[in-house]
């Protein structure tokens, strides 16, 4: 087992060094560089103007180069001013004296760099946008696994009945409905003043406020709650849900034409006993692997709805990042993302292994 | 003139139908609340071998169930024929169902001839046996319908989905024109979008993109797929690994970042997009160049004159497919020669190459995966180990004894890849990615629209109500497909 892990870890590593590799070649391509220089300097720059600010900021050295630095491993660019203190480079802005000038600065020394955007340190940048994606992202999943698993329970438990007719259409409908599709009608449905449900339950007096839900979760990054929360978080949970749904289904059809539930059956075992006891711990074998992929489908989905509402977490750093070509925040965004994947694939696999005794990983 | 209400002159039958429909949810609900009480009759059997059917509450209820869905059916069909006959007067979606009178007819005539032959169509016959399989198809086939009609031959469409009228910005749907001309179509059906455009027609339009581009990146992403999954499937070993390796490398990607990072101009003006389309456009003739070779090689004298006019025409069409202008790449600093623009076939918009060549780039791992998965196993099977005896080689054996036989969940996943593409494309409009803003496809239209959510609904639902129906029928396709194909 421990061997196992450690060589899933060792392939997640390289993984992760090709994937970030290609987002490093990608965001340095040349027309991504003088995107760069003009959205950072100004947009009427002459050519010449273009590649002396990329050289003096050390972007057009070699990719292989550049890659190096920002890991580590290599020393940072130095640009050398007309006078010493005009000096400058990767690690040490003007002005700093020579002994205080570090060699190195990247991944390994913790540096995760500068945004160009938002004109502040990348490594904190992303843990404040990741904090806000962990608080929907958490609400998602309490929303999402709960109703995903009862549905796909209640639909399985009887194959073929009207139940199960009615729940898998509704499983079906979800998994065909994208983000931006969903939010858009909730928003039209449920958040309008003009038009939807809204203007009716006000017009009855059900509700206090003009609208049933806000259509913006600005106000939910500081004080989030069911009237401003509910409709991103519905939004991501829905498209998942269907899929996770149909797995559960599928894998409590299985578990309930087994030989030992016709056993108790004939036993005389009541029915909802023989579902509570004897076929949900075996059905949640595979739901559970499921759960685990589909975070990383997640990611999706929280880019979407977090334009839509405008909540300013992690996907919308990524759009942001992503539309600036802001290449030190877009590596340290992919990094996060190719983690969240890797690491649930991981415990997908290890968790398997324990949930079900019967897979044995010599 | 009067601006046109949802059903117009029909608006007595509305009544009916909220009565109707609510009454089919009340009996679908208490059906399910009796299916939890288990029946207590004995089943009985027919002569015929059949079920009797069932008696006492879940009969009257099954019946009622069946009725009421049959009269509120019947009660669609009566708004969609009227409205065909009366135009607006049966109100927006009279006049809608006017316009697409052709779809209409094309769509029985379909039916007709697929119910009338279908024990001589195979798998796709058997589809007209399960009514979700059939609901699916129709759907489906409706926008299909709809864009080759409207996008093709301009049919359909009331007004030109690029032009601005004026004063019907943000106009709420059924709103008439101000001053129509002559032998114009005087309302706008489903509303005016920001830009004072006809959204009705816009919708129509977009679905000729979705109906383009969606099945034939699938097509290529299951040529991908096929040609590289069933090797590492068969062979495995080393090639398995590397595939594999790069396979989940892809698949670990967000795919937002993917588009994010691939689907921009910077990259476009790299011509990365056309080095890809290089790559992943051979694999199509790759795939049918050892499809037929494995097939014939015995008889050279028929093998030959075929490989060389089925790879000349494909090959033809792949070089038109991958050369723009007369060049396969051309940047800034230099350019590869390609097929003269003469002889060249059709040029593809550098915009939309890019988006295609993404969308195949993201489908084919997954495939690739489901394909080896088949594969390996497939390859255990005792016609495979009979074909290695004959002596057989290793191609035709993937091509032709284990490939139709992973023929079942391809098809299924062909569907529901079809609909996942739709998805994808729609999720690049909504980024604003690839094609161009005024582009009337449905993710641009929706990303348009949601500016203004809250105040002018209309120009967003539209094309949120379309994309959701069409990957709704794909999926409806796809079970109907899986419930077919289960039973041979």
């Amino acid at each position: 087992m421990g061997l196992f892990i450690l060589r899933r870890l060792g392939v997640m590593l390289l993984t992760a060094l090709c994937l970030t590799f290609i987002v490093f070649w990608l965001t340095n391509l040349y027309p991504n560089l003088e995107k760069l220089a003009k959205t950072q300097g100004n947009f009427r720059m002459s050519d010449e103007a273009v590649t002396s600010y990329l050289e003096n900021r050390g972007y057009l050295q070699p990719t292989v180069d550049k890659f190096g630095e920002w890991l580590g491993v290599l020393p940072g660019w130095v640009t050398q001013g007309e006078t010493p203190d005009e000096t400058f480079g990767r690690c040490f802005a003007a002005g700093t004296p020579v002994e205080d000038r570090p060699t190195r600065c990247g991944i390994l020394q913790g540096d995760w760099g500068f945004s160009t955007v938002f004109k502040e340190p990348v490594g904190a940048t992303v843990l404040t946008r990741l904090a806000l994606t962990g608080k929907l992202m958490f609400w998602v999943l309490m929303l999402m696994v709960p109703s995903a698993l009862i549905v796909g329970v209640l639909a399985g438990m009887r194959e073929g009945s009207k139940l199960d007719r009615s729940l898998s259409t509704f499983s079906i409908a979800t998994t065909a409905t994208p983000e931006y599709v969903s939010g858009v009608i909730f928003i039209a449905v449920l958040a309008s003043s003009r038009f939807g449900l809204s203007p009716l339950l006000a017009e009855w007096g059900w509700i206090d406020s003009k609208t049933l839900f806000l259509g913006s979760a600005t106000s939910a990054m500081k004080d989030a709650n069911f009237w401003n929360f509910f409709l991103p978080v519905l939004t991501i949970s829905l498209y998942g849900m269907g899929y996770i749904a149909r797995m559960t289904r599928a894998s409590m059809t299985e578990v309930m034409t087994a030989q030992y539930i016709r056993t108790a059956r004939l036993k005389g075992v009541k029915f909802s006993e023989i579902v509570l006891k004897h076929a949900l711990r075996n059905a949640l074998i595979a739901p559970f692997t499921v759960i685990m992929l589909q975070i990383p489908w997640l990611l999706n989905g929280v880019v979407i709805v977090e334009t839509l509402f405008n909540y300013k977490g992690f996907g919308w750093l990524l759009v942001q990042a992503a539309a600036n070509n802001d290449i030190e925040l877009l590596l340290a965004v992919s990094v996060v993302s190719v983690i969240v994947v890797l690491v649930t694939q991981l415990i997908s696999d290890i968790g398997y292994v324990f949930l079900n005794p019967r897979i044995r990983i010599s | 003139m009067e601006p046109l209400t949802w059903t117009g002159s029909l608006a007595g039958l509305n009544i009916i139908f909220l009565g109707l429909a609510a009454l089919l949810a009340v009996a679908v609900l208490a059906q399910i609340v009796v299916s939890f009480v288990p029946s207590n009759g004995p089943q009985g059997v027919n002569a015929d071998g059949t079920m009797t059917a069932p008696g006492g509450l879940t009969g009257a209820l099954n019946k009622a169930v069946f009725y009421l869905f049959a009269l509120l059916v019947l009660l669609v069909l009566i708004y969609i024929v009227a409205g065909a006959f009366m135009g607006a007067n049966a109100g927006i979606f009279g006049g809608m169902s006017q316009q697409m009178l052709p779809v209409w007819i094309a769509l029985i005539v379909t039916f007709a001839l697929s119910i009338h032959f279908k024990r001589r169509l195979g798998l796709y016959g058997k589809l007209f046996d399960s009514t979700v399989g059939m609901i699916g198809f129709a759907i489906v086939m409706f926008w299909v319908f709809t864009g080759v009609f409207g996008g093709l031959f301009d049919m359909l469409v009331t007004h030109d989905s690029l032009s601005q009228v004026s004063g019907m910005k943000n106009k709420l749907p059924g709103t008439p024109l101000r001053a129509p001309e002559e032998g114009e179509y005087p309302w706008f059906l489903l509303g005016g979008d920001n830009l004072a455009r006809d959204v009705f027609s816009r919708l129509i339009k977009g679905s000729w993109v979705v109906v383009q581009i969606a099945p034939l990146a699938t097509l290529f992403a299951f040529m991908v797929g096929i040609t590289l999954g069933l090797p590492a499937g068969y062979y495995g070993g080393r090639l398995d690994t590397l595939l594999s390796f790069l396979a989940n490398l892809i698949l670990a990607f967000p795919v937002i970042l993917l588009f994010y990072l691939l689907v921009t101009p910077e990259i476009v003006r790299t011509g990365i997009p056309n080095y890809m389309a290089v790559v992943l456009f051979i694999f199509p003739l790759v795939f049918l160049a050892v499809l037929l070779n494995s097939r014939y090689y015995t008889q050279p004298s028929f093998r030959t004159p075929l490989l060389i006019v089925v790879l000349g025409i494909v090959g033809w069409l792949y070089l038109s497919l991958v050369s723009n202008n007369g060049s396969i790449v051309a940047t800034d600093t230099y350019r590869i020669p390609g097929l003269p623009s003469a002889i060249d076939l059709f040029d593809i918009d550098a915009g939309v190459l890019v988006v295609f060549v993404s969308v195949v780039f993201v489908n084919s791992p997954t495939v690739f995966r489901i394909v080896r998965g088949l594969a390996l196993d497939i390859k255990t099977r005792d016609y495979v180990a009979a074909a290695q005896t004959r002596g057989e080689g290793p191609w035709y054996i993937m091509l032709w004894e284990i490939l139709p036989n992973a023929r079942g969940p391809l098809i299924v996943d062909f569907c529901l890849r079809i609909g996942y593409t739709t998805i994808l494309l729609g999720t690049l409009g909504f980024f604003g990615l690839g094609l161009e803003s005024e582009s009337p496809d449905w993710g641009s239209t929706i990303n348009a629209g949601r500016r203004l959510l809250a105040l002018y609904p209309h120009a967003a639902i539209a094309p949120a109500l379309a994309l959701l129906s069409l990957v709704l029928g794909l999926n409806l396709l796809a079970d109907g497909l899986r419930e077919e194909s289960l039973r041979d």
